[in-house]
């Protein structure tokens, strides 16, 4: 862009309305939102789910997803309300002048095409330039984006290429007809944090060269302050504050806002060394394999009762299948898993109800891993009556007791569905029914994961306070830090399928570190809009 | 592609034991089938002795067993035995009717299959339309139908009141190709809209799955036109489903075709299928299912072989 357009108008949103339809009925879910951008400005969207942050960067676009419509209110672009533009006329202004990427780039890759070929049709299809000349432009900007390989990367199909690679593939994508504004919607947030960073800076480098104007829609605030010049804070279709970066983070005008900063404050008080005192689950030397591919190499870790082990790494570490492993879902190549001193049978098949009954799981995703067909009642009333023989009236006042403790009123909750639950309360309903068995252990893989920051922080504490009055141990498989600054008395941590280091949080935790333990630490993004450049200056400093 | 002809090899090993397996249960229903060729072909004069020197001559007084693997293995050696209504080789005779049907099979397909696909893609694009709602009764209307009641429909109009096509299908050897395409013509139509609407639905359905997925809105987002969305991003994909139904129904266009071929007299191996229960003409019986058989383990084969083939994953591994 010529630099006398540089601080002109892009985009103005004028009381913006989004209605979205369920059981047949439209509901608002965006209540007049105003969004102003000016060129070569980056606006951060933050909010937790629900919050409309999607739907309003889409809006962007003039684009509302099946079951949505824009109700009301006008989206100038340059000129053009894109609220009342025709089909044909937002569809050349789409792909052309307003770019978007998309939250899973893997997803969003058509699988039967080469990523050259998604790369220019675009220009192609928009007449903007010539197959050839599109080619060796996304070569040039593949270079750009440092991945590697640029001439031979477009080449390839979608999954034979890494996940932050594709990423930022799919931000090239979005940069072949240089257009105006890019909507980023939640790039990084599926990737791992020593990817992230990649991917970050790539996109910021890539922005700033062009002088694009740019949309970044995220949950964490941490992310958004390294890319964006400007904060808006939505929460249910509403603004709740908007203001420059720094002056945000420094100093939030508003209680949510402030919140939203002050999660991950939660800390557990610190651990002592267990000494010698036997362990309640010892895993002993456990390689294992899927098929002929090995994937866990030689793991050792002791769980003692009443504490919490934090398993870190990211994914493809084995972390999960060490999960696996004890529960008897696959059983080890070598090595043995040993329940108060004595083996545990490798087959979840061979062990009997009783060492079943110790050892819970609580899962990753709630939506999936409940039932969606039966009530609250009978999700947690089923372990009551296979452990422990419960039935009738005393089953039903045993749900009663455990809703009671994962704080859900039983008379209000016993019967829902878990349709009409939010994620928050389908961990909870999950947790429950962990408990119900009665265990002395409970895996919990990645259960925060899937869940607003301000939720999970929620689930962080309500599992904190179980462990305090049950005393329970945990096994606490994470890829997020500062879930492990939370919640971990000790930490192991695993690199492609070795444990690389482990021991006490606090020892783990100050330097010296493992280098790999160094990597993740320091990759993990600091509410300091300064944060990443410092650390990217470090880091070349080091290599330097 | 090592791993695919890996795949391929192994589906088509199952293939060989679902044949083997098929044969034998051919043979043991076949076994169990009331009557006796004996009885049959000699009537009036079947007194015990006339039926029992026939079972002989004809080796059916063998234990089953001895006689089921007889024919297995003379089958493998191409041996298909000998018709016992005409004596004639079965290879020869099979051989010839086997065309006629394979003929009418095609002829069928070539209509059936480009017009299903289309018109379901056209379906998928105009989804909710009025185009899509009509598609959909009509050929939901004609699959309602028995085929036979179809086929009487078509002679109705079609020959006895416009006189376009001849309302018996008489095919043989010396007619030239188009001649006989043309006296195909009716069974084929009657083929075609019984199966048109499996295919179209399915075709339609497998794209329609595919628009909620993320690429499809990507490609939206890019600015790309309707048309090219469907054929270029969903369609590709949704192939494997659309091959499987696809495939399904080419063979129900030969094995599925006893009826119409009643229909139309048509000289093809569902009528002879037919003649030769009624005649209790038990080789010929047992190597039409056979065939039968055959086709559905090859096409199911070919169906699996090309999904394999459509999935880009396993077409380009890492």
């Amino acid at each position: 862009m010529a630099e006398d357009k540089k601080g002109e108008v892009l985009l103005q949103m004028h009381g913006l309305r989004i209605e979205g339809r369920s059981d047949e009925i439209w509901h608002e879910i965006v209540h007049g939102v105003d969004v102003v951008l000016r060129r070569g400005e980056v606006l951060g969207l933050i909010g937790e789910s629900g919050a409309g942050k999607s739907t309003i960067g889409l809006a962007a676009m003039g684009f509302a997803r099946d079951g949505c419509r824009i109700s009301g209110g006008s989206i100038m672009f340059d000129g053009v309300d894109l609220a009342k533009a025709s089909d044909d006329s937002l569809r050349q202004l789409r792909g052309s002048r307003i770019a978007y990427v998309a939250q899973s780039a893997a997803a969003a890759f058509n699988p039967a095409q080469k990523l050259i070929d998604q790369y220019c049709e675009a220009p192609v299809q928009h007449g903007i330039m010539p197959r050839a000349e599109a080619e060796s432009d996304a070569i040039d900007l593949y270079g750009r984006l440092q991945l590697p390989d640029p001439e031979g990367i477009g080449f390839r199909y979608p999954h034979q290429v890494s996940g932050g690679q594709l990423q930022r593939a799919m931000t090239a994508m979005a940069m072949a007809c240089r257009p105006d504004l890019i909507v980023f919607d939640e790039p990084t947030t599926a990737l791992d944090v020593t990817t992230q960073i990649e991917v970050l800076s790539a996109i910021r480098d890539i922005v700033r060269q062009f002088d694009t104007a740019a949309i970044y829609i995220t949950h964490d605030l941490a992310v958004v302050s390294q890319m964006a010049d400007r904060i808006m804070v939505l929460r249910y279709g509403n603004l709740v504050e908007e203001g420059e970066t720094r002056g945000m983070i420094e100093d939030p005008q508003k209680e949510y806002t402030r919140d939203l900063l002050a999660v991950r404050t939660f800390r557990k008080e610190l651990a002592e060394d267990p000494g010698a005192e036997m362990p309640l689950l010892r895993v002993e030397n456990v390689s294992a394999a899927y098929g002929k591919s090995p994937v866990l190499f030689n793991v050792s870790m002791d769980i003692h009762s009443k504490r919490t082990v934090a398993v870190v790494g990211e994914s493809g570490s084995g972390k999960s299948t060490a999960a696996r492993v004890i529960t008897g879902l696959l059983p080890p190549s070598e090595g043995k898993v040993l329940y108060e001193g004595l083996p545990l049978p490798a087959d979840h098949r061979k062990r009997s109800k009783d060492e079943k009954h110790r050892l819970q799981m609580i899962y990753q995703m709630p939506d999936t891993a409940i039932n969606p067909r039966q009530r609250v009642r009978s999700i947690i009333g089923r372990p009551l009556e296979f452990y422990l023989g419960l039935r009738g009236e005393d089953r039903d006042a045993r749900v009663r007791q455990l809703l009671e403790m994962i704080e859900l009123d039983p008379d209000e909750f016993i019967d829902r569905f878990p349709g009409e639950l939010s994620g928050g309360q389908k961990q909870r309903v999950c947790i429950a029914r962990a408990l119900a068995a009665e265990p002395e252990l409970i895996i919990c893989d990645e259960v925060t994961s899937a869940l607003d920051q301000l939720v999970a922080e929620e689930i962080l504490k309500l599992l904190q306070r179980l462990q305090d009055e049950l005393g329970l141990a945990y096994m606490f498989i994470t890829h997020d830090l500062a879930t492990v600054r939370a919640v971990a008395d000790e930490i192991v941590v695993m690199l492609q399928g070795e444990v690389v280091e482990q021991g006490l949080k606090e020892t783990v935790l100050t330097p010296p570190h493992h280098e790999y333990t160094e990597l993740l630490l320091s990759s993990v993004p600091e509410m300091d809009p300064d944060w990443l450049d410092n650390l990217l200056d470090e880091r070349l400093e080091q290599s330097a | 592609m090592s791993q695919i002809a890996k795949l391929v090899a192994q589906r088509l090993a199952l293939g060989l034991l679902t044949l083997f397996i098929v044969s034998l249960i051919i043979f043991l229903c076949v076994e169990m089938l009331p009557g006796n060729f004996s009885e049959a072909i000699l009537g009036q004069s079947a007194t015990p002795e006339t039926v029992a020197a026939f079972n002989r001559e004809l080796g059916l007084d063998l234990p089953p067993h001895e006689r089921y693997v007889t024919w297995l293995f003379n089958m493998l050696q191409g041996d298909f035995g000998r018709s016992l209504a005409s004596k004639r080789e079965l290879s020869e005779l099979l051989g010839y009717r086997l065309e006629n049907t394979l003929f009418l099979a095609a002829v069928a397909a070539v209509i059936a299959v480009p017009l299903a696909v289309s018109l379901g893609v056209l379906a998928a694009l105009y989804r909710e339309s009025f185009y899509d709602r009509a598609v959909n009764v009509v050929t939901l209307s004609s699959i309602s139908f028995p085929e036979f009641f179809v086929a009487y429909i078509l002679i109705l109009v079609l020959a006895q009141n416009m006189g376009v096509f001849p309302a018996i299908s008489n095919i043989s050897d010396e007619l030239g190709f188009w001649e006989k395409v043309y006296r195909t013509a009716l069974p084929a139509l009657t083929l075609t809209l019984v199966c048109v609407a499996h295919m179209m639905r399915m075709t339609r359905a497998a794209i329609i799955n595919l628009l909620a997925s993320p690429y499809i809105e990507m490609a939206r987002l890019k600015g790309l036109r309707p048309t090219r969305i469907i054929l270029k991003h969903a369609l590709p994909n949704a192939l494997a489903p659309i091959i499987n139904v696809v495939v399904l129904n080419l063979a129900y266009l030969v094995v599925g075709v006893v009826l119409v071929e009643v229909v139309f007299v048509y000289p093809g191996l569902g009528q002879l299928f037919v003649d030769s229960v009624r005649s209790r003409d038990i080789p010929v019986v047992q190597a039409c299912s056979l065939i039968f058989a055959m086709t559905y383990v090859l096409l199911n084969l070919l169906a699996d072989v090309l999904s394999i083939m459509s999935n880009p994953r396993l077409l380009h591994p890492r």
